[in-house]
C-alpha cells in the first residue's frame, strides 16, 4: 500500500505549486502512471480521496492517464511484442523500456483569484 | 482562461509540470548514492517476499565472506515492520547490523536509509546490504541509492511470481532462487519454467539457484558480489580518469 506514500508526496508537491502561484484551490490533478510502475490506480484513487478532505485538493478531480509498457530493441529492430521474452528476436540484444514505468505529475489546473 | 477542460473559467490556470511524483525520494537516493560512491561502498538492495530467505542469505553471506577474511567489511541495514529480529540474526552471524523499523510502512525509502546510515559505521565497508521489507510490490518503486537490486525468490512461492510482480523483477539485477534443497519435495516446480518466466520480465535475466542448507550457489553469489565490486571500481576509475 505504498499508494498512500505516493499520494503524500503528491500532496506535498501540489501544496508547494499552489502556494507559489497564489492558488486558492486545485480543480484537476493530472497524472501519468505506467503499466509496470508498480502503482495500482484504484488504490491510488482511494488514497487520494482519503487525503484530499480539508485540503486544497478537496474539489480536485484526479485524472490518471495509464501508459502501456513498451519495450524496443536498442539496435533499431523495433518493438518487442507483448508476452515475449525481453530480448530482440532479430539481434538478441536485451530490450529497452521506452514507456510504462512513469509516475508523473503532468499538470495541475489551479483556481486563482 | 481554462483551455484544459473547455469550461471557459477565467480563474483556472493550467500548470504543466511533468515531474516525477517521487522526486524528493529520488534526490535522497542520489545523495545516498554519492555517499556510497565517495567511500567505495557497494550497496545492495535485497528484496523479496516475506519468508523468501533474505535474512538467511545474509547469514550465509556473512559466513562465506568471513571464510575469505572479509567479514569485517560487510554491514546490513535491515528494514523491519516492528522488530529487531532480522538485524539481531545477522549480528549473531558476526556482521555489523542495524534495524530500520518502518512501523506500518511496507517499504524502505531513501530517507529512511539515510537516517539508518547515521547509526551504522558504514564508511569502511566494502558491501552494505539493505534488507528491504518483505514485500514483492512496494519496495520496487523506491530508489534507495543502491548499486544493485537483488531479489530473493524461494522455490515454494511458485513459478508464476515473476509474471505476477513484473515491476519487482524488471528492476532486479539478480534473482536468488532460494530453498532449492526443498525441490525433491516439490515435483510440480520446474526451475527452467521460473527462468523462462524471468526472461519475460527481466531484459537481462540473471538467476542463481541457492540453498543455505546445502551451500548450493553460495560461491556463485559471492563471486557475483566480487564482480559487482570490480565493475563499480572500474567504472569509478574510468570516470576519475576521464576528468
Amino acid at each position: 500500500m505504498h499508494e498512500y506514500s505516493i499520494v503524500q508526496a503528491l500532496f506535498d508537491r501540489i501544496q508547494d505549486a499552489a502556494r507559489e502561484r497564489g492558488a486558492v484551490a486545485v480543480r484537476r490533478v493530472k497524472l501519468r502512471i505506467g503499466e509496470i510502475a508498480g502503482v495500482d490506480v484504484g488504490l491510488l484513487q482511494t488514497a487520494y480521496d482519503l487525503f484530499r478532505v480539508h485540503t486544497i485538493c478537496e474539489g480536485a478531480w484526479l485524472d490518471v492517464e495509464q501508459v502501456p509498457a513498451r519495450w524496443t530493441c536498442p539496435g533499431g529492430h523495433g518493438d518487442i511484442a507483448r508476452g515475449q521474452a525481453l530480448v530482440c528476436p532479430a539481434c538478441a540484444r536485451p530490450a529497452r523500456l521506452e514507456a510504462g514505468d512513469e509516475i508523473v505529475l503532468e499538470q495541475l489546473d489551479l483556481e486563482v483569484p | 482562461m481554462c483551455d484544459a477542460c473547455g469550461c471557459g473559467d477565467s480563474n483556472v490556470m493550467p500548470v504543466a509540470l511533468s515531474e516525477r511524483v517521487l522526486a524528493v525520494n529520488d534526490r535522497s537516493a542520489r545523495h545516498n548514492r554519492e555517499h556510497f560512491h565517495d567511500h567505495g561502498v557497494i550497496a545492495v538492495n535485497l528484496m523479496g517476499g516475506p519468508g523468501a530467505g533474505k535474512t538467511a542469505i545474509l547469514e550465509a553471506s556473512a559466513q562465506a565472506l568471513a571464510a575469505l577474511g572479509e567479514a569485517a567489511k560487510v554491514g546490513v541495514l535491515a528494514g523491519d515492520l516492528a522488530t529487531d529480529h532480522d538485524a539481531a540474526r545477522v549480528r549473531a552471524a558476526g556482521i555489523l547490523a542495524e534495524s530500520i523499523t518502518t512501523g506500518s510502512a511496507c517499504h524502505l525509502d531513501a530517507e529512511m536509509v539515510h537516517r539508518g546510515l547515521h547509526r551504522l559505521a558504514w564508511r569502511t565497508l566494502d558491501y552494505l546490504f539493505i534488507e528491504n521489507v518483505g514485500n514483492l510490490v512496494c519496495p520496487a518503486v523506491y530508489d534507495l541509492g543502491q548499486d544493485a537490486n537483488v531479489v530473493a525468490l524461494s522455490v515454494t512461492e511458485g513459478e508464476d511470481k515473476p509474471l505476477k510482480y513484473p515491476t519487482m523483477f524488471r528492476k532486479a539485477d539478480l534473482v536468488l532462487l532460494t530453498k532449492t534443497d526443498l525441490l525433491p519435495q516439490l515435483p510440480e516446480i520446474d526451475v527452467d519454467r521460473i527462468a523462462a518466466n524471468l526472461s519475460m520480465v527481466m531484459p537481462k535475466p540473471a538467476m542463481i539457484t541457492m540453498s543455505v542448507r546445502t551451500g548450493e550457489g553460495i560461491d556463485q553469489w559471492i563471486q557475483w558480489l566480487h564482480g559487482l565490486k570490480h565493475s563499480r571500481a572500474t567504472m569509478r576509475g574510468s570516470i576519475v580518469g576521464a576528468v
